[in-house]
């Protein structure tokens, strides 16, 4: 992992995945249709908030397990302002980034004065809070959430509707918090997240604040996936408190973790297979969780590593392969 | 508000107090001793309610439910831990989330395979089921009394244990230093797979004294567990003391606030802003009492672990 692929991952991989992500629309002209589009769109949303919260495991070594309380937070704000008559696109996106960033930095403060399992506990306990809060707002619909009539302008364009230009606003966004996270991952920002990852002691010792280190990550990864909410809100064009439940924050640790910690690559690829193997098992079997909960655990005990980390050794092994036979 | 009311509401914060502490109980000494942390806690809560309505229906007598219902969890719980919890020990935190998280996503699935998505009800049995007058126009349900006052007996009886006894002694020496405690020549491992199995056997306790007052459904173990871990986080994790304890506060926090803080909200907003905020503010208080306690002590009230 180290060297000059550095934490990033290898770039190849990632723009293979985004490449073939920008054929889909091309691909649901012949097979898949609408249906493929959403669904494609919907996994690119949950890869954005897999590689914001990727920045925590991966990178700072703080398993959040309240991450998907900022996409629903992203989602309660887009969602309650086009229902209060706001429909200026990056007038909401600026309050959804100021909003997740808040509570980002409220509850960030606090869960970090705690490591390890308090942390795992207290992020859990925060995304609850999230979580209630939003099931108690009646006048939005309380615990069924609330359908939005109409989506938000971008420009005075339709570029945020999901029949318009939706899915490449969403791809666009991948794109660039593919590419932030990358060069973040290599910045002394980032190497200094890592070490304190590793030695936080030592890292205390040469001068850094490892608390404000640590703070400014759970700050950026909340706005990013704050943002995804945002995108999942005009994608759904519904917005209810189960995008917020513990359950999506753990989808989006099995995405992390399945996918690769620390490989910007992992956690793309990670919230696509996640979301190809639901879809299938789902239609196979009604009951489909019978069999992704026993394969998930049979995941943790046997296989390591993360699927961005195989193909990358995959890959290796090919070229190295390739150089011997010339 | 009424004094009548007040008392009310006070027991009900008690009796919702004593069940999180049969949960968190289990998890705050399996966390203490073996450092594993198992979402699936509250999947044994569930098991137990649902054992419950199964061996009501099979012997008609909620007593004899009781009886059936609390062996088969203590068994269904050694199982868990000799199937998939005994090779997680070693791992790191994130891969034991993972690995209770696909059991909890096992279990609930199955248990709705097996009884179906819809909530059911058990019978309380006759001699429960009349109210009490505890003063003039206060009837209480005999039944809550009987489980605030089995929950109580229970507590003292783990203090007893735990404090007491030469089992109660291995299980504070593990979650202090488990390394020296192994070194000194206990079988950690078959302490520990004992911790788990009475933990278990606790919540499923717990499941069981709350199926006939909550309704019994799959995901019911799921939102009680966060409740628990919060619990435990504020009484500090490893401790008992401070899971009783913190257990009652988050019970009458919760239980009280729900009927207090829309009418506080009232004093500050008008009526209908504070209809809106108070019901979210109410669900949010837990939460904030939980953040509030860890901002002036960030290891819990009572911190068993020398270094957490």
């Amino acid at each position: 992992m180290e060297g000059g692929k550095g934490a990033g991952g290898s770039a190849a991989l990632g723009f293979g995945l985004l490449v073939a992500l920008a054929l889909v629309p091309l691909l649901s002209q012949v097979w898949g249709g609408t249906y493929l589009t959403s669904l494609v769109m919907q996994a690119m949303i949950l890869a954005i908030a897999a590689i914001a919260l990727d920045i925590l495991i991966g990178h700072a070594g703080l398993v959040s397990f309240g991450h998907a309380a900022f996409v629903g937070l992203g989602a309660y704000v887009t969602g309650i302002a086009i229902t209060e008559g706001l429909t200026d696109g990056m007038a909401i996106l600026a309050l959804v980034v100021l909003a997740s960033a808040a509570f980002a930095a409220v509850t960030g403060a606090i869960s970090l004065r705690t490591s390890g399992v308090y942390f795992i506990m207290i992020t859990l306990a925060f995304g609850q809070m999230l979580f209630f809060a939003f099931g108690a707002l009646a006048q939005y619909g309380g615990d069924d959430g609330m359908t939005l009539w109409e989506t938000s302008t971008l420009f005075g364009t339709d570029a945020l509707q999901a029949g318009g230009g939706l899915f490449w606003v969403v791809l666009a966004t991948l794109a660039l918090v593919w590419g932030f996270v990358g060069r973040l991952a290599v910045s002394r920002f980032g190497r200094v997240l890592r070490a304190a990852k590793e030695a936080p002691v030592r890292v205390a010792c040469m001068g850094f604040s490892v608390f404000r280190f640590r703070l400014v990550a759970y700050v950026v990864a909340g706005v990013i996936a704050g943002v995804a909410g945002f995108l999942l809100a005009h994608q759904a064009e519904f917005v209810s408190p189960a995008a917020a439940a513990w359950q999506r924050s753990g989808d989006l640790i099995i995405m992390v973790v399945l996918g690769g910690m620390g490989t910007r690559n992992g956690p793309l690829l990670g919230a696509l297979v996640f979301l190809g193997v639901e879809v299938t098992l789902s239609h196979l079997l009604e009951a489909w969780r019978l069999v992704f909960g026993p394969l998930l655990i049979l995941v943790v005990l046997f296989a390591r590593g993360g699927l961005a980390g195989g193909l990358d050794w995959a890959v290796d092994r090919w070229r190295t392969r390739v150089q011997a036979r010339a | 508000m009424s004094t009548t009311l007040l008392l009310i509401q006070l027991l009900n914060g008690l009796q919702f107090g004593v069940l999180l502490f049969l949960i968190a109980a289990g998890l705050t000494l399996v966390f203490g001793v073996m450092g594993f942390i198992n979402l699936a806690h509250g999947v044994q809560y569930m098991i137990g309610a649902y054992l419950t309505v199964a061996f009501a229906e099979l012997t008609g007598n909620f007593f004899g439910a009781l009886a059936l219902a609390l062996p088969t969890a203590l068994l269904l719980g050694l199982a868990l831990e000799f199937l998939i919890f005994r090779h997680l020990y070693d791992r790191d935190h994130l891969d034991q989330v993972l690995a209770t998280f696909g059991v909890i996503l096992f279990v609930n699935e199955a248990v709705k395979v097996i009884w179906g998505p819809s909530p059911l009800i058990v019978e309380l049995p006759e001699a429960l089921s009349a109210t009490f007058q505890i003063t003039e126009g206060l009837l209480y349900p005999v039944y809550r009394i009987v489980l605030i006052g089995v929950g109580l007996v229970v507590a003292a009886i783990l203090w007893l244990v735990v404090q007491r006894t030469r089992v109660g002694m291995l299980i504070r020496a593990g979650a202090t230093n488990p390394e020296i405690v192994s070194a000194l020549g206990v079988d950690i491992r078959r302490l520990f797979t004992i911790v788990f199995g009475f933990g278990a056997m606790l919540a499923g306790f717990a499941g069981a004294l709350a199926a006939p007052i909550f309704s019994v459904e799959p995901n019911m173990g799921d939102d009680l567990l966060i409740v628990a871990f919060v619990v435990i986080i504020i009484g500090g994790i490893g401790s008992i003391r401070g899971a009783f304890i913190a257990a009652v506060l988050v019970g009458l926090v919760d239980t009280l606030g729900r009927s207090v803080v829309t009418d506080a909200m009232r004093l500050v907003f008008d009526a209908s802003a504070a209809n809106q905020i108070g019901p979210a503010l109410a669900s949010m208080l837990v939460y904030v009492f939980m953040a509030g306690v860890l901002f002036f002590r960030p290891t819990g009230l009572f911190p068993a672990r020398g270094s957490a």
